[in-house]
């Protein structure tokens, strides 16, 4: 018996014309993200897209890990091929389902026949396989309204397949679908759930972490390289550019007001951010910021961090609460990470009270004491480049 | 450049140690228990080894039990202990201070119904005879005290509690956690009425992997570790025999350089007199402290930072109090420091290897740190 991978695409489905160029966007990272685990044949067929290994030793509980992190994926099954007799389809149901026939009370077996020439039809293949299982599951009983599993046979051009149900994909769009964008990332919680939301509606991520050492460590920067290989399981590989910040923060801490602080910062981190996104051709940054979560983060502190942007900013996260993010971070891995207690971009400079209600033009005039170009150039041209897979 | 200034969190292993080690495993590997002439060959070093540890603390060899590691020491005296003692009273009498190996067990133990009472430390990072004299009563099964704190260097009068234990009317075991200590002061387990107390090879210019347990020849405790037997039945499993013959030649090593301690002190004074011409960094560590350790405070600069910047420069320290968010060391605060010196506290700790010219590096690396801010 021969094991083969089905795949529903969702949201895909609903596409119009320009359904086929999503799908093979799909059908391409499939294949790259299985790339190393042996040969294997992907076919689209309607909303289905079949994956047959070409080998019986194929490791198919890897693949299927795998598969469950790539987007576009609504949901997939693992399915028995077989002949297209009924004799070796009765004979194989029973000892293929049963891991999973033996976790449940009740049962409906579907048909479908694509190929009319088969001569049972597809209430009779129904009725003779339901048959067959509850021969060899004494304890089951047919409920066709309020299953707990359906088993579906379809008999199709070349085999019959025989499935249980189906696990549930990651949804989203496929990556690469969805346009490229640069996201400003930390060591925290938020900014890699945020990567992720935006890998899952297709976006090709570019990331920019700010370095301030002495006052990052080393580690600080192993944190973040960690934290995107787990969102990079998700969206793919990923470009990092680690950008030196730490005289940029000793400036403004020399020469601004320190109640602006951390909002002078963050209007340097947009700059360059949008600067590095340019060249790496992104059309949008990426932020974790949600309303009011620190003081950096109220609705005129976010525009008057905006206020340099010259392209769109994207903040996922914008009206979650912590925990709503947190509980995300726990489900893709990356909260045991963000929670290792090596500091990011600097506590060191917070200031006591930072202005939560700023005024642009009060910002504009104290950054009046920076050669905000040349520090800007100076951290564009320090940024080192790393490829996080 | 690399200059190594944490030696109280671990050594760079001597040239003898490293050799031992490698001879453990590519010629002498055989289990010192099995019964051909390998295993006896292996069993020889072994009990060699137990007499070279034993020698610096004037003990005899049979009283060295070999452990895993410092931590694992200081579990088998403390739960060992209790064991024994169980039925004659249910009351511990500890430090504030101690390490997590000691501190943890005392935790576990508290939460199983026995009292502990943790003295805490004074101004000078120190616990006195008199407050273990007003904790300790004939109820008292076990005192457990460090010989050296590892983050201030201060040295407790462990030697003196043993008279307490006894004019108390307490039939008390009396455990030193000397990891940081063993070779570097004063340590005579008899005289000092010691009855056990845990060492570890890494501190002292061995490798990672084994530790030593005394135990005073009249001291019977149970074991709490089951298994082969080894180590008299004390401390079951393999010996680890290439960390345990590193621990010999290092400690052998170690004896032969016979001024290492007044060699420490001339670093450690040649140290504190350079940060004398540093206005802003202060001394933490009390003046008797052992020469090994010293804490000081960078103003204004988090121990994290200063940890960071040294290591750019190639210069290894810790960051002053093991503090995690929110919890503060508690040697530090209970000297009355305030919450910003306890912040930015750094440890420097020194092996018999460092050097002047380092610390005149150290100084020109520190004069950079404190234009930082």
């Amino acid at each position: 018996m021969k094991e083969i991978i089905l795949i529903k695409n969702g949201e895909l489905a609903l596409k119009g014309l320009n359904r086929s160029s999503f799908e093979s966007v799909m059908a391409k990272n499939i294949k790259r993200r299985l790339s190393d685990l042996g040969k294997i044949d992907i076919k689209c067929q309607q909303s289905t897209m079949v994956l047959e290994p070409a080998d019986s030793g194929y490791d198919i509980a890897e693949a299927i890990k795998r598969l469950s992190k790539i987007f576009g994926i609504a949901g997939f099954q693992r399915a028995a091929a077989v002949e297209k007799d009924m004799e070796v389809i009765l004979k194989t149901a029973p000892e293929y389902l049963k891991e999973q026939m033996e976790k449940v009370k009740t049962f409906k077996v579907e048909s479908k026949r694509s190929d009319k020439k088969f001569p049972l039809k597809s209430p009779e293949i129904s009725r003779d396989v339901g048959e067959a299982l509850l021969n060899s599951f004494p304890h089951l009983t047919v409920d066709v309204h309020n299953p707990d599993i359906t088993v579906t046979v379809e008999i199709r051009d070349k085999l019959a397949f025989i499935r249980g149900d189906q696990i549930k994909g990651a949804g989203g769009m496929p990556v690469g679908t969805g346009g490229k964008a640069a996201i400003l990332i930390s060591g925290g919680i938020d900014s890699p759930v945020a990567a992720w939301m935006m890998a899952k509606r297709g976006v090709v991520l570019d990331a920019v972490h700010f370095a301030s050492p002495p006052f990052t460590s080393p580690q600080s920067e192993q944190k973040v390289h960690d934290l995107l290989s787990t969102v990079a399981k998700y969206s793919g590989g990923i470009a990092l550019y680690t950008v030196p910040f730490t005289h940029i923060q000793q400036e403004i801490r020399a020469k601004c007001p320190e109640e602006l602080f951390t909002l002078i910062m963050r209007r340097f981190m947009m700059r360059i951010s949008n600067e590095i996104a340019v060249k790496t051709d992104c059309s949008a940054l990426v932020t974790g910021e949600s309303i009011g979560q620190v003081a950096s983060q109220t609705m005129w502190a976010l525009a008057c961090t905006d206020e340099v942007a010259k392209m769109p900013v994207f903040r996922p996260l914008i009206a979650m609460d912590k925990e709503e993010i947190i509980s995300i971070s726990r489900k893709i891995e990356t909260f045991e990470i963000s929670i290792r207690p090596y500091e990011d971009c600097c506590t060191v400079f917070t200031p006591k009270h930072p202005r939560t209600r700023p005024k642009p033009e009060t910002v504009r005039e104290a950054e009046k004491a920076l050669d905000i170009e040349e520090l800007v150039k100076e951290a564009v041209e320090g940024a080192r480049l790393d490829i996080i897979t | 450049m690399e200059i190594y200034f944490d030696n109280s969190a671990t050594t760079k292993p001597c040239q003898a140690a490293v050799e031992a080690a490698v001879r453990m495993m590519t010629q002498e590997y055989a289990n010192p228990s099995s019964l051909h002439r390998g295993g006896f060959e292996a069993q020889q070093i072994l009990e060699g080894s137990r007499g070279v540890i034993a020698s610096p603390l004037g003990c005899e060899p049979k009283c060295i039990y070999f452990t895993p590691s410092g931590t694992v020491a200081n579990n088998t005296a403390i739960f060992s202990a209790v064991r024994a003692k169980r039925h004659s009273g249910s009351k511990i009498v500890t430090t504030a201070m101690e390490h997590p190996s000691v501190s943890r067990c005392m935790d576990f133990l508290e939460a199983s119904g026995f009292e502990v009472v943790r003295l805490k430390p004074d101004r000078n990072g120190n616990v006195s005879l008199e407050e273990f004299s007003r904790a300790i009563d004939p109820t008292t099964v076990l005192v457990s005290v460090m010989a050296v704190n590892n983050e201030v260097g201060s040295v407790l009068p462990f030697d003196g509690v043993k008279d307490v234990i006894k004019r108390n009317g307490s039939q008390a075991f009396l455990h030193v956690d000397a990891v940081q200590a063993y070779m570097k002061t004063e340590l005579a387990p008899e005289k000092q009425g010691i009855d056990l107390l845990s060492i570890s090879a890494h501190k002292v210019h061995a490798i990672k992997g084994a530790g030593a347990l005394y135990v005073a020849r009249d001291v019977r405790i149970k074991p709490y570790i089951l298994g082969g037997g080894q180590e008299n039945g004390l401390v079951s499993g393999t010996q680890a025999m290439p960390a345990i013959a590193a621990f010999s030649a290092a400690a052998d090593e170690l004896s032969k350089m016979t001024d290492r301690i007044e060699k420490v002190k001339k670093i450690n004074s040649y140290f504190k007199e350079t940060i004398k011409g540093f206005d802003f960094v202060s001394l933490n560590s009390p003046d008797n402290a052992c020469p090994f350790i010293v804490n000081i405070s960078v103003k204004n600069i988090p121990s994290q930072v200063s940890v960071n910047f040294f290591s750019e420069k190639g210069v290894y320290v810790s960051a002053g109090s093991a503090c995690s968010k929110g919890h503060r060391s508690e040697v530090l605060t209970s000297m009355g420091l305030d919450s910003k010196r306890i912040d930015s506290a750094v440890r420097i700790s020194f092996g018999v290897y460092n050097t002047e010219e380092e610390i005149d590096y150290f100084a020109e690396c520190l004069e950079e740190l404190g234009k930082l801010l």
